[in-house]
C-alpha cells in the first residue's frame, strides 16, 4: 500500500483527462466540414491545455525547467508551422511523427528507469508490475518504429534521399526475424527485467522501422506517412496503458484509427493490399512492367499555351485534374488564375482529385485551397467522374498514373484494378507534361497520350500554365 | 484502475475513433494528419511525470522526461498552428479573395 497510494490519482484529476479525451474526440469530429474544423482544432488546444495543466498541478516538481522545456520546444514547433511551405507538408507531418516517436521512447525509457514515479513498481516484490512491463515493451517498441520509419519517410518525402525503393536481398526473412524477436523478447521481459532485454527491444525496433520504409518508395508514400500516423498512435496509447491515463489512451485510440483508415483508403484507392504496400518495391522496374509496344515511338499530337487556351476559352465546361507534378513545380497559383479567367469568359470551371494524388492524403486539397480555390469546386473521384463524359476538356497537370485507363482495361498492367479518372472520356484532353520520355511512378505507359483527342503540353507545368494565363489575357 | 477497466476505454474509443473518422471530409484529411499528430503528442503527460519525479528518482530519468517534453512541444505547438494554417486557407465560392501574389 505505499507506492501505489502515493501516486493513484485523485478523482478530479481522472475526470480531466477524461475531458480533455472528450475534446480531442469533438476536435476530429470537427473536421467533417471546413465550416467546422477551426472550432474542432480549438478543441484539440483547449484538451491539450487541460492535459498539460492537470499533470503539472499533480506532479508540479521542478517547474522552471519544465516550463523551458515546453517554451523551447513549443516555439521551435510555432517557428516550423509559420514558415512551412504547403507543398512540403508530407515531410513535416513525417518529422513530426518521428518526434511523436522518439517522445515514446523517451518516455518508455524514463518509465523504465524510475518506476516509483510511474506508480508501476509492485511494491511486494520491488520490480515493475508484469502487466506494465509487457505495456512498456510495445510501447518502447512502438515508439522506435515509429522514429526511424519516419525519419526514412521524412529524407525521401523532402528528397534529401533517393525517392526508389531500396532492396536488400532477404529483407522480407529480416524483417520477420526480426519482429519475431521483438515480440518473443517483449514476453521473456515479463520474467526478466533486466536493461539488456529493455534496451535490446529498443534497439531492434529502431532496426526494423528503418528496414520496413527503406524498400517503400514513390506513390506508396502516402500509405507509409498514414501508416506512421497510425503507429505514433499506438505508441501513444501503449503508454497510456503503462500510465493508466485515459487521455492518453483515448487519444491513442484515435490516431490509431484515423491513421489505419487512412491507410486503408490510400490502398484501396491504388487498389493494392496493405501487405503487398509493406512488402514494398512498388514502381522499382520501370521498363519491364506493363504497356504494350514499350520500344515503339508512338505518335502523340503537341500543342502551345496558345493552343489550349483557344480550346479552353471556346469550351463550355473543364475539368482540372491536378496531380503531384502540379505541387513539385508550384502551379496551383498560376493554375487558379487560369481558372478565374476562364470563369470570366463564361466557362465552368471544376477540380478532381485522386485520393492518392500527391504525396499525403488530402495533399492536392490543401495546395488548391492556398491558391484560393473554393472548395466547393474541388471534387472527389466518385463525385465527379461520371462528369467527364459531358466535359468538353479535361486539362491534366502533373497527373499520369491516375489517369491512365489502362487500369480498367488492361489486366497485366501494374495497376489494373486501381479506380482512375476518365479523362479520356472528355472532347479533349490536355495533358501537361515534362516530357514524352518519363513515365509515372507505376512505370506504366499512359494510352491517353496517343489518343486523338489529346493534345499533349510538353513543358514545366508552371511555365506552361503562365503562358496560357498570358494567351487567354489578350 | 484496473487493467480491465483501461482496456475498455481503449476499446470504446477505438470504435469513436472509427466512425469519427469516417466523417471526416477526405479533403480534410492532409489537416487530419497534422491535428493527429498534435494529440498524439499527449504523451507529453508522461514526459511531465517524468521529468518532474526527481525527488528520489533517477537523475537520467528527469532529463530524458525533459528531452521528451521539448519533442513533444515542439509537435503540440507545430501541430496546431500548422493545423490552423491549414484550414484557413478553405474558402467558399462566394467570398472573392483578394488578389493573389
Amino acid at each position: 500500500m505505499t507506492a501505489e497510494a502515493v501516486t493513484a490519482t485523485p478523482a478530479w484529476a481522472m475526470l480531466a483527462y477524461l475531458v480533455a479525451g472528450v475534446l480531442f474526440i469533438l476536435s476530429l469530429r470537427g473536421l467533417s466540414s471546413p465550416e467546422s474544423s477551426q472550432r474542432g482544432n480549438r478543441n484539440g488546444m483547449i484538451g491539450m491545455a487541460i492535459a498539460v495543466i492537470t499533470t503539472l498541478v499533480l506532479h508540479g516538481v521542478g517547474l522552471p525547467l519544465i516550463l523551458g522545456a515546453i517554451a523551447i520546444g513549443g516555439s521551435i514547433g510555432w517557428f516550423i508551422a509559420q514558415k512551412i511551405k504547403m507543398t512540403a507538408m508530407p515531410e513535416l507531418v513525417a518529422g513530426f511523427h518521428s518526434l511523436v516517436g522518439m517522445a515514446a521512447v523517451l518516455v518508455g525509457c524514463a518509465a523504465y528507469l524510475n518506476p516509483a514515479a510511474f506508480g508501476i513498481l509492485d511494491a511486494a516484490t520491488g520490480e515493475i508490475h508484469a502487466v506494465s512491463r509487457i505495456e512498456m515493451g510495445l510501447g518502447v517498441a512502438i515508439g522506435a518504429i515509429t522514429f526511424s520509419g519516419s525519419v526514412i519517410a521524412f529524407l525521401k518525402l523532402s528528397g534529401r534521399m533517393g525517392g526508389n525503393p531500396i532492396m536488400l536481398p532477404g529483407r522480407h526473412i529480416i524483417n520477420l526475424g526480426l519482429l519475431v524477436g521483438i515480440l518473443g523478447l517483449v514476453g521473456y521481459f515479463v520474467t526478466d527485467q533486466s536493461p539488456w532485454v529493455f534496451f535490446t527491444i529498443t534497439g531492434l525496433s529502431f532496426i526494423i522501422g528503418f528496414l520496413l520504409i527503406i524498400p517503400i518508395g514513390g506513390a506508396d508514400m502516402p500509405v507509409v506517412i498514414s501508416m506512421l500516423n497510425s503507429y505514433s498512435g499506438w505508441a501513444a496509447a501503449a503508454m497510456g496503458f503503462t500510465l493508466q491515463n485515459t487521455a492518453m489512451i483515448i487519444t491513442g485510440a484515435l490516431v490509431g484509427s484515423s491513421g489505419a483508415i487512412l491507410s486503408y483508403i490510400m490502398c484501396k484507392a491504388m487498389n493494392r493490399s496493405f501487405i503487398s504496400v509493406i512488402a514494398g518495391g512498388f514502381g522499382a522496374a520501370p521498363e519491364a512492367a506493363g504497356g504494350k509496344g514499350g520500344g515503339v515511338q508512338k505518335a502523340y499530337k503537341a500543342g502551345s499555351a496558345e493552343d489550349a487556351a483557344f480550346i479552353m476559352q471556346n469550351a463550355e465546361s473543364v475539368i482540372i485534374v491536378p496531380g503531384y507534378g502540379m505541387a513539385v513545380s508550384q502551379a496551383q497559383h498560376a493554375l487558379r488564375e487560369m481558372g478565374d479567367l476562364l470563369k470570366k469568359e463564361g466557362v465552368k470551371v471544376s477540380y478532381a482529385i485522386h485520393p492518392v494524388a500527391g504525396r499525403m492524403p488530402g495533399h492536392m486539397n490543401v495546395l488548391l485551397a492556398e491558391a484560393n480555390v473554393p472548395y466547393d469546386e474541388v471534387f472527389e473521384l466518385e463525385d465527379i467522374n461520371s462528369d467527364f463524359a459531358q466535359a468538353d476538356v479535361a486539362f491534366v497537370i502533373g497527373a499520369n498514373d491516375v489517369t491512365n485507363p489502362a487500369a480498367k482495361t488492361d489486366k497485366t498492367s501494374p495497376i489494373y484494378g486501381m479506380p482512375v479518372l476518365d479523362v479520356e472520356k472528355a472532347k479533349t484532353v490536355l495533358f501537361i507534361k515534362r516530357s514524352m520520355g518519363g513515365v509515372g511512378y507505376a512505370g506504366v505507359d499512359n494510352e491517353v497520350f496517343y489518343m486523338d483527342n489529346t493534345m499533349m503540353l510538353l513543358a514545366d507545368a508552371k511555365k506552361m500554365v503562365e503562358t496560357i494565363v498570358k494567351a487567354l489575357g489578350h | 484502475m484496473e487493467f480491465l477497466s483501461i482496456l475498455s476505454i481503449f476499446v470504446m474509443a477505438c470504435f469513436v475513433g472509427y466512425y469519427v473518422v469516417w466523417s471526416v471530409t477526405p479533403a480534410l484529411h492532409t489537416p487530419l494528419m497534422a491535428v493527429t499528430n498534435a494529440i498524439s503528442s499527449v504523451i507529453i503527460v508522461g514526459a511531465l511525470i517524468a521529468s518532474s519525479a526527481a525527488a528520489g528518482g533517477s537523475e537520467t530519468s528527469k532529463w530524458l522526461g525533459l528531452l521528451a517534453v521539448v519533442l513533444a512541444s515542439v509537435n503540440i505547438f507545430g501541430g496546431f498552428a500548422v493545423t490552423r494554417r491549414m484550414l484557413a486557407m478553405y474558402k467558399k465560392k462566394d467570398k472573392k479573395p483578394a488578389a493573389a501574389k
